[in-house]
This record gives C-alpha cells, sequence and structure tokens, in this order.
C-alpha cells in the first residue's frame, strides 16, 4: 500500500505547495489507468490551484469557517484504492425498496477492474477512470468543460488528483429502466481525504434518475473534495436526489456544475441528514429555450455541525423557468448557510425564476446566514426571492396542544411539516417514502451514522 | 363541571379579566356575549392554558380538578375542547395524521391502545359526515387553503372526534354564511348528550336560533355584569350593549356606597 507520508500537520500559508508538491510527487500513480482526457486536464488544474490555493480571499464563501484548517490536517492521501470490502456484506441500505441498479464507490474508488455496466438500450455506468480509457471522444467532448477550474481552487484541485468516480451515460432517446442508486462509501481506520469526480451524461431526449448517497462507516475523520459535471441534452429529463449522512467528523466539500440544453428538464434535491461540515455548490446553466430546472434543498444541523449551500442558476437563453426552494433546521450551536444567485443574462427575455430559503431556528445559538442575490440583465422577466429565518410557530404549538398532542410531539410534527415541503418534491414514492422516514428519525433523534452498517465498530 | 372563581387574568401586564365568577352543570349550554374588547376570548384563553396569559388571582375547577396547573393537552386529555374563533394553518401537517395524533394521545391516556389505520379512518368518515366535511380535506394540511367555513367546520369534526365534556365556541359564528352557519351548528346539537356542556362566545343572537342556550352572561371590561335566561338575547339585539354599561356603573357606585 502506498500512501503519503503526513506527520505533521501542515502549515496553513503552505497548503498550496504542500498539494502542488504532492501532486508533484505522486504524478506517476494519479495518472495510472486512467484516460488522456483526464490527465490532461491536470497540469492546467494545478497551475490554477497554485494560484487560488483552496481557496482565493475575495471568495466570501469560507467566511464562517477556518477552511485552511480543514486542509491542514494530516489526512492520509491514498493514490491506489484501498482493499475493497465486499459491499452487500457491509451495507444494508438506509433507503429501502428502492429496485434500482447499484453501484458503489469506496473513498473515493470503484472496485479495480470492476467492469462498466453497459444496458440493452445503451445505458453505461461505472468507474469513471474505466470509461475515460474506453470512450475517450465522450470524454474529450464533455470532461472538465463546465467545473469551473479558473475560481474555484477546490474544483482545480479535484481537477488535478482526480483518479476516479461514477460515470453514466444515458444516450438519445434512451430511457434508464430504474433508478440509478451510487453509494459512496467514506472508510477507513485513518483520517482520510478523498478527491472523486463524477461524469453524467444524458443525451437528448433521454431520461434518468439519479441517487447519491453519502455515508461514513468509521469514526476516523474524513474530507471529501468532489465534483459534479452533468450534461442534459435537448428535451432530456434527469431527477437527481443526493441524500447525505456522514458523521460529525466529516468534512464534505462538493461542487456539482450542471449544463441544461433546450427544453429540458433537471430536478435536483439536497438532503443533508447529517455531517460536520457540509459544503454544497450547485451550479446550473440553462443553455437553451425552454428549460426548467428544479432544485430543492433541506438540511437538519446541530450540535456544531455547518452546512452551506451555494447556488446559482444562469439563465443564458428566454423562456427558461427556474425553482429553487431551501429549507433549514437548526438546533443548539449549529451553523447554517444559504446563498443563491440568479442570473439573468441580456436578452433571456420571458424567463421565469423563483427562489425561496426558509429556516427554523430552535436554538438561541444556532445561526443562519442567507443571502439571495439576483442579477437581471433583461426587461421582460419575472423573478422573486424571498427569505425567512424564524423560530417555530407558537399559535400552530398551542392548536396542536389544545387538542390534546403533547408540547414535544406537536414540536415534530410542526418541523416534520416544515420538511415535507422539500421531501415531497421527490417523486419516485419509494424513494420519497424512505427520505421521510430518515428525516423523521432524525428529528427524533434517532438516526445514527452507523444505520446501514452491519459492523460493530466501537462507536 | 366548571366552576370560575373570582378569576383575574392579564396579558403583557394589562389587566383583561377582572373577577369572573361562572359555573356550569353538566348538560348546560351556556351563551357568553359582550362587546368587543370586553374579555370573551381572553376567558377562552385562560380556560384552555394559552401561553402568556396570566391568571393573577381566581381559580377554575373542572369535574373537581384544578384546571390552572394543567398544561394546554393534559386539559383537552380531560375533557376541554375549544373551537378557535381564528384555527390556525399548520403547512405540512396532514389533517389525518394531526387528528391521528390527537385522538391516540387522547386513548393513551384513557389507558386505551392506539386505534388501528381502519378503525380510524372509518371513525373519521362518520365523524365527517356530521359536519358534511370534504373528504378531500383529509390528506390536506391542516386549514391550510380552507375557505372560513371549511375551518370551522373542521373544528366541529375535531370536536367530534375528541367528544369532549365541555366545549367552547369561540365566536364560531363569525366569518360563516347561512348555510355554514347551520351545518357547524346542526354538528354542535347532534354531538350534544346528557353529560356534556358548551359554553357559546358570540356578539350576535342569530348563532343562539340554531344552538339554544340555558343561560346568557353579558361580559363587560371584564366581569360578568348581567345573567339571564334565552330571551336576554333578543333583547341585546335590539338595545345593544349601552344600556348595561349604565347598569354596570350603577352597581359599581351602589358597591363602593
Amino acid at each position: 500500500m502506498i500512501k503519503s507520508t503526513d506527520d505533521n500537520i501542515i502549515q496553513p500559508e503552505n497548503l498550496a505547495d504542500y498539494f502542488v508538491n504532492l501532486y508533484l510527487s505522486n504524478m506517476d500513480l494519479i495518472c495510472e489507468n486512467v484516460g488522456e482526457a483526464m490527465n490532461l486536464a491536470r497540469s492546467e488544474a494545478i497551475e490554477n490551484f497554485n494560484i487560488n490555493s483552496i481557496y482565493n480571499h475575495e471568495n466570501e464563501k469560507y467566511k464562517h469557517i477556518d477552511i485552511q484548517k480543514i486542509f491542514s490536517h494530516a489526512y492520509e492521501k491514498y493514490f491506489i484504492p484501498t482493499a475493497f470490502q465486499t459491499a452487500s456484506d457491509m451495507f444494508v441500505c438506509d433507503v429501502y425498496d428502492l429496485i434500482s441498479h447499484k453501484i458503489f464507490l469506496q473513498n473515493g474508488f470503484c472496485r479495480r477492474n470492476s467492469k462498466l455496466t453497459i444496458l440493452e438500450n445503451g445505458v453505461i455506468y461505472g468507474s469513471l477512470a474505466e470509461a475515460s480509457i474506453k470512450y475517450p471522444e465522450l470524454f474529450r467532448q464533455y470532461y472538465n468543460k463546465i467545473a469551473d477550474n479558473q475560481n474555484e481552487g477546490l474544483v482545480a484541485l479535484n481537477t488535478a488528483f482526480a483518479q476516479d468516480g461514477i460515470f453514466v451515460y444515458v444516450p438519445q432517446n434512451a430511457v434508464l429502466d430504474k433508478p440509478l442508486q451510487i453509494t459512496n462509501i467514506l472508510l477507513g481506520e485513518n483520517d482520510t481525504m478523498v478527491q472523486y469526480r463524477n461524469l453524467f451524461i444524458i443525451e437528448q431526449n433521454a431520461q434518468a434518475n439519479i441517487l447519491i448517497c453519502d455515508n461514513t462507516f468509521s469514526d476516523s475523520k474524513f474530507l471529501a473534495n468532489c465534483v459534479n459535471e452533468t450534461f442534459v441534452g435537448n428535451a432530456a429529463h434527469l431527477e437527481t436526489v443526493r441524500l447525505q449522512n456522514e458523521h460529525n467528523h466529516s468534512n464534505h466539500f462538493s461542487f456539482s456544475y450542471v449544463k441544461q440544453e433546450k427544453g429540458s428538464a433537471c430536478t435536483d434535491n439536497t438532503i443533508t441528514l447529517n455531517g460536520g461540515v457540509v459544503c454544497n455548490n450547485i451550479s446550473t446553466l440553462l443553455d437553451g429555450e425552454h428549460c426548467e430546472n428544479h432544485t430543492f434543498g433541506l438540511f437538519l444541523v446541530d450540535r456544531s455541525q455547518y452546512v452551506a449551500n451555494y447556488t446559482s442558476v444562469n439563465h443564458a437563453a428566454p423562456h427558461c423557468t427556474s425553482n429553487e426552494h431551501f429549507k433549514g433546521i437548526l438546533d443548539e450551536n449549529a451553523t447554517g448557510i444559504f446563498k443563491g444567485k440568479i442570473l439573468v443574462s441580456p436578452h433571456a427575455d420571458k424567463t421565469e425564476a423563483f427562489q425561496a430559503n426558509n429556516n427554523i431556528m430552535l436554538s438561541d445559538t444556532s445561526r443562519m446566514f442567507t443571502r439571495p442575490q439576483l442579477e437581471i440583465y433583461a426587461d421582460d422577466v419575472k423573478c422573486s426571492h424571498g427569505v425567512t429565518t424564524g423560530r417555530l410557530d407558537e399559535d400552530a404549538l398551542f392548536y396542536m396542544r389544545s387538542r390534546g398532542i403533547e408540547n414535544r410531539r406537536a414540536q415534530l410534527l410542526q418541523l416534520f411539516g416544515f420538511a415535507c415541503d422539500v421531501i415531497s418534491k421527490i417523486s419516485i414514492e419509494t424513494l420519497r417514502n424512505s427520505v421521510a422516514d430518515l428525516v423523521e428519525k432524525r428529528l427524533h433523534g434517532e438516526l445514527t451514522q452507523c444505520i446501514g452498517c452491519t459492523y460493530q465498530c466501537k462507536k | 363541571m366548571l366552576k370560575i372563581k373570582n378569576l383575574h387574568a392579564s396579558i403583557g401586564g394589562k389587566e383583561i379579566l377582572k373577577g369572573v365568577n361562572l359555573s356550569i352543570n353538566a348538560g348546560e349550554i351556556h351563551a357568553i356575549m359582550g362587546p368587543n374588547g370586553s374579555g370573551k376570548s381572553t376567558l377562552a384563553a385562560v380556560l384552555t392554558g394559552k401561553p402568556n396569559y396570566e391568571v393573577t388571582e381566581g381559580e377554575i375547577l373542572f369535574n373537581d380538578k384544578n384546571l390552572l396547573t394543567m398544561p394546554p393537552e393534559e386539559r383537552s386529555h380531560e375533557g376541554l375542547f375549544l373551537s378557535f374563533q381564528y384555527p390556525v394553518e399548520i403547512p405540512g401537517v396532514s389533517n389525518v395524521n394531526f387528528m391521528k395524533a390527537a385522538l391516540n394521545e387522547h386513548r393513551k391516556h384513557k389507558g386505551l391502545e392506539p386505534l388501528s389505520a381502519s378503525e380510524f379512518l372509518k371513525l373519521m368518515r362518520e365523524k365527517m359526515a356530521l359536519v358534511e366535511i370534504d373528504s378531500k380535506l383529509t390528506n390536506r394540511s391542516v386549514n391550510e387553503g380552507f375557505s372560513g367555513g371549511e375551518k370551522k367546520r373542521n373544528e366541529i369534526f375535531q370536536m367530534a372526534m375528541l367528544e369532549p365534556k365541555l366545549s367552547i365556541l369561540d365566536e364560531t359564528d363569525s366569518g360563516l354564511d347561512i348555510d355554514a352557519l347551520r351545518i357547524v351548528a346542526n354538528g354542535v346539537n347532534l354531538l350534544k348528550r346528557p353529560d356534556t356542556s358548551a359554553i357559546v362566545i358570540t356578539h350576535y343572537q342569530r348563532l343562539l336560533n340554531y344552538i339554544v342556550p340555558d343561560v346568557i352572561h353579558v361580559l363587560y371590561n371584564g366581569k360578568i355584569v348581567k345573567t339571564a335566561g334565552r330571551e336576554l338575547a333578543l333583547e341585546l339585539e335590539e338595545k345593544g350593549y349601552d344600556w348595561l354599561k349604565v347598569e354596570e356603573i350603577i352597581d359599581t357606585s351602589e358597591m363602593k356606597n
């Protein structure tokens, strides 16, 4: 097993140097077993990273968190995958009754030599590394084309280091017969940093439904820095649900870039059940007329957890609709952040863009920072945004209590009702019901991050 | 059933109830009338234990139990019910889940097992028919997007489900058209049993044509200034409240003497 040797914590001021050196000294391993397109992107990315480091100081994103400290921790960085646990032995999925194609990523790697799955109708899914070798044409056309390596240091870092991840290709007119469930497992005795990369290509008139579950299965510290690129062709339909349930020592940075072509429809639902530090970035480009985009999110935080959702919807073409709704429930000393940007380009007339963020604070010591940001350069548009941050509705609580419902139960009913708005947007019924159950468990304090794990570790 | 003795209550330091005395026996319907701001809704709020209302003096006994030390949910378990003047909307909580939670807590209090899903639905259907409520409303969020009439009917439906001993109807007639008023009043009358009582709070005599009270009280400036039979309602409708105000001034000056 080859691994980097970090005995000491890296000095924050030397972070950029550290990662550049790590890259240079492991280049051979990083570039092994992947296709040309992935390797070609690396050198420019590492240069970009060297300029920005993990963040650029003008970037206000990390104002409320010590991101340098997070990245300075002495994580192990593996460039060769660790032994793969047999997924079915160790993992019982939280999402029950969902009939799906299943695929696992362990610490950012697919099982070595695992073949890509090719369905009868031409749908391909499996290891990104494998696909990058087999389908160089697709990678030349799509890989690293919409990820923002210029302004986001962490995206550039990912592009430089990414070795594997999940590749999904749904060809023209094809329909993915059942949802694809991607389970990300973080596992290991050592504190570990992982950087994986997903590429989803949904071609013209194709349809797919993808579920991504982020889980931690050992109590070591984890740092994940992952990038998703999603291309949705003309009149294609894609629904993604991301279910995040990591433990309190995990740090998760994810950057998701979506490009929609004419007449396509996308729904994205990010449910953050638990996590130490979670920072989700979702950037959508509506590049053709009559696109429809729905971006929803729900996060539940307590203790000293931190969850940030940064979204950006770029209306680059006329007659598109976007609808965004994020909801948060914050307790104890938790911090929540929502920043949503809507950009309506000149000529993107007849745009309809809506955004809402509602938060409930259950404690005096939790903090919520929320900022809608609308930049509108076209005249004939309909745009709105709205934010509310408040406590539980006392009148509703009294109403329920006056009917005999005990105070705590009344609070939970109200919180669950608040969350339902987002959960109800998930179209697959079995998935929606499982998510509702998980959210209810979380509200009752009964959800553990070990829920699906059959290992009996010390926790 | 209910005994209120010298009840004083205030909100935000302002005294609203200034010594209310009221006694209600099983099987009786009492109407409480009075001008705006006289303390009618405050009385309902204090009876059901709404937070922020402070009882500074007096006591309330409900079936010989001290009501004032009980949290709102316990008062409900003991058989008290308030039909809200302004029923509250609870987004995301369906009517069916709300009622199931409420009913099962009542059953738990009585030492009964929760109802099975099918038993519950059967009961719900039965009670909905009583107030002619649209079954489509069951899966909707509690009161959300309901019309004024639907909200009030939903209150009476909840009352039917919980079978309280004492129901307080706080301006149940406000915002209702004649048909809805008839349906709501009819529901209340059907639920009436010899061992249950009701307090009907209203401004108008109209509701009392449908729900006929045994006794009418006039609450004015935080006190009950007049108690009489049902004929008082007609007199009030005709003369308004002003003549009572004069009587009260005479009363108080007599007391001072």
